[in-house]
């Protein structure tokens, strides 16, 4: 719960700025409702890594891991809890 | 008088060497000189024969002394070796049509004393600025908006339309312009005022129908040298020496190239380097300057140096603006100046005339995807967009697809190629408040667009409508407004652009589309008929646009103490375009210096520069300037000094 609530804390301050439209469920699609679009993305796949020591491959720079609350904290979740992400990060900084 | 002298006053900037009037019972012309040619003669305003037709002009005629034969041989007089006297007797032989005969970069007023009429009119593609507004029985025109401020019957308020058009198109349509009742004359077009009358007329547009048979693709190539060649030794016509900009890009080399190789003219060059090593272009510019053996300096910009400078930029744009790019170029001017140069040749106007944008290649992209769009290889193609992006919109492929095909997204159809930018635009109006969002709530921009743009530009091919646009929203309402024109002739500087001398465009724009992009090689023809002046790794190398950090330069390690005061609740609440608590957000968003989206970089950019020109414009604008001005001749004609 509390990795969805940071999650919904930073899209509502960084693309919705605190707008009236930041009441969407955990299913609801960011580029389907607008709120994040290409190059959005790449402003969370930096909060991802910088705030839960993960580091993003290209290829799983898709919708299915960042187009909803839900998906995205499935995402970090899994790849959290493969033990080689942090020395996969530290290995390529 | 009075009037007059306060007008020029304010545009001293343009024209420092010297104030001259015309004066009789209906009409009264001012100019600012800035002496290029016939540095002791060309002293204005100007006159025919019998003094009945005056001119005021700013700019150039390139092709005067060949224009000055013809009207010898025909019997005119002519006093002043200057290309403006040209004008007057041109139209006095040609009347309105003498503009089809001009070569040149112009705004121009014509005042026909026994007619009593008044013609003014721009060049072709808007190189030189023209702003008009109607004040009590009046018709007051001028080079800059600030001129038309200092007569107090023009008001000065800032047009909510104006706001929306900028923040979807970077630009306001003409005649629209960032203030209520405040015009600006066309590019392409002229006006005449009679009895009381005005009629604004379109003498030139661009013309991308391919009605001629198809040539050799070596015939194309050899005209187009010829071509530049050509607009570059008459762009070189000056009586005072003239400097080249050289980005390190393609187009300036190729200009700075002629002018080494096809003129004996020494060469001065100026170029623009970065702190931030992302925009900076400077080992190729380091290249050509040993390549051509120029003698070469430039200014290194910082984040600080942008933010420092920006109200100074917007003082002279008169608009808002969506990116920070004026402002090195601001800074740039002002170094031409301090060398002791007036005039510098660029490469602006390639990029449009043939196709060199990413925003073209996304055309034909789009067209390739939609053709099979369950294929898993073709989105692969939109790796090639944007590679000098980092926060790129292609740089998950998905998310490409996407942005891309995100359909028309409400514009009308034969925009799809203007979709993705103006649609990023366009997340800046958020930000505005609630009142001004519910004044603008049905108002479309597009309508007037397309009652801007010729009809039947929806007859070109996909990548000529792309080319049109651009030509006719960005390159004139922005690239050579803004970023051009504005921020040269702050320092008293005059950019000459030999891509965009109407022969050249004529061509370009007639050349078959594979000429100009040939499968995603842009600038093609120009590459294979430059390639032996330069060296191969600036032919080969991936364009960058010109680009300067945005939001960096208002939240630095120095940042500028206005941006703060700017962007304080009391003052948002007071010019009431923005939400406080939503820009407050962004604020905080720009100081924590984490990663930005262009519409983020955008919306700051809009934000602070919207409320500079209110600070400038509406709430500060002085003109107290006065200067003294003695008649000098019984024939209307007066002078003051600067």
């Amino acid at each position: 719960m509390r990795l969805k609530f940071e999650i919904r804390n930073f899209i509502t301050e960084n693309f919705l700025y605190g707008r009236k439209d930041n009441d969407f469920s955990d299913d609801v699609s960011f580029l389907e409702k607008g709120i994040i679009d290409s190059t959005g993305v790449l402003e969370l796949v930096s909060f991802v890594e910088g705030t839960y020591g993960i580091f993003v491959e290209d290829e799983e720079l898709v919708p299915d891991n960042f187009d909803s609350i839900n998906k995205l904290s499935a995402f970090i979740s899994k790849k959290k809890g493969n033990g080689n992400n942090h020395a996969q990060t530290y290995a390529r900084q | 008088m009075e009037s007059l002298g306060k007008m020029i006053s304010v545009l001293r900037h343009r024209g420092p060497d010297g104030f001259g009037f015309y004066r009789d019972k209906s009409a009264g012309l001012a100019h600012a000189r800035l002496s290029i040619i016939d540095l002791e003669g060309g002293r204005q305003p100007i006159h025919n024969e019998d003094k009945s037709v005056w001119i005021t002009f700013n700019g150039e005629i390139f092709n005067y002394k060949e224009l000055r034969e013809c009207l010898e041989k025909k019997g005119h007089a002519f006093y002043t070796k200057s290309d403006t006297e040209v004008i007057v007797h041109l139209y006095e032989d040609h009347g309105v049509e003498c503009l089809r005969r001009l070569n040149g970069q112009f705004s121009l007023a014509i005042h026909d004393a026994k007619q009593d009429t008044l013609f003014i009119a721009r060049d072709r593609v808007g190189i030189r600025p023209l702003f008009y507004a109607r004040a009590g029985g009046s018709l007051l025109f001028a080079s800059e908006i600030k001129a038309l401020f200092t007569d107090s019957r023009v008001r000065r308020e800032i047009d909510i339309y104006g706001l929306d058009q900028i923040f979807t198109f970077w630009m306001t349509v003409p005649p629209r312009t960032a203030f209520q009742g405040v015009f600006e004359l066309p590019a392409g077009h002229y006006m005449t005022a009679a009895k009381g009358r005005l009629a604004i007329e379109k003498y030139w547009d661009p013309d991308f129908l391919q009605d001629a048979a198809p040539r050799q693709e070596a015939e194309y190539a050899e005209e187009l040298r010829e071509l530049l060649i050509d607009s570059t030794r008459l762009q070189l016509r000056a009586d005072v020496p003239v400097g080249a900009y050289l980005s390190g890009g393609l187009d300036s080399s190729i200009i700075t190239a002629l002018i080494r190789k096809f003129t004996g003219t020494p060469l001065r060059t100026f170029s623009i380097a970065f702190e931030d090593t992302k925009y900076d272009e400077s080992s190729f510019q380091e290249q050509m300057v040993k390549h051509l053996d120029t003698d070469h300096s430039g200014i290194r910009c910082s984040y600080a140096d942008i933010g420092r400078i920006f109200p100074e930029v917007i003082r002279h744009t008169e608009k808002p603006l969506v990116r920070t790019a004026p402002a090195p170029l601001h800074m740039l001017s002002k170094l031409v100046r301090d060398s002791g140069y007036k005039v510098v040749l660029t490469g602006e106007g390639a990029d449009e005339v043939l196709a060199g944008y990413d925003i073209f290649k996304e055309v034909k992209i789009r067209e390739f995807l939609a053709k099979y769009p369950d294929s898993r290889f073709r989105p692969l193609i939109l790796k090639k967009l944007y590679p000098y992006l980092d926060n790129s919109p292609v740089k998950s492929l998905p998310y490409a697809e996407a942005f891309f095909n995100a359909g028309t997204n409400g514009y009308p159809a034969m925009y799809r190629s203007h979709v993705p930018r103006w649609s990023t635009t366009a997340k800046i109006k958020p930000f505005f408040s609630d009142a001004l969002k519910e004044a603008l709530r049905s108002y479309r921009g597009t309508d007037e667009l397309t009652s801007f743009l010729a009809a039947d530009f929806c007859r070109y091919d996909s990548l000529s409508r792309a080319q049109y646009i651009e030509i006719r929203t960005l390159l004139s309402g922005y690239l050579l407004s803004s970023q051009g024109d504005r921020v040269a002739m702050a320092h008293s500087v005059e950019g000459r652009y030999p891509f965009l001398d109407h022969r050249v465009m004529e061509f370009c724009c007639k050349l078959p589309p594979a000429m100009r992009m040939k499968a995603l090689t842009e600038k093609y023809i120009l590459k294979e008929s430059m390639r032996d002046l330069l060296p191969a790794s600036v032919v080969k190398r991936t364009k960058q646009p010109y680009m300067s950090p945005d939001s960096k330069s208002f939240f630095c390690e120095n940042p500028p103490d206005y941006v703060q005061e700017i962007l304080s609740e009391s003052s948002l609440r007071k010019s009431g375009y923005f939400n406080p608590e939503v820009v407050s957000l962004l604020a905080k968003k720009c100081s924590r210096n984490q990663v930005l989206g262009f519409k983020d970089n955008m919306a700051i950019v809009g934000i602070i520069s919207t409320l500079l020109l209110h600070d400038i414009f509406i709430d500060n604008f002085t003109s107290t300037d006065n200067i003294a001005i003695k008649r000098t001749m019984e024939d209307g004609r007066y002078a003051a000094k600067v």
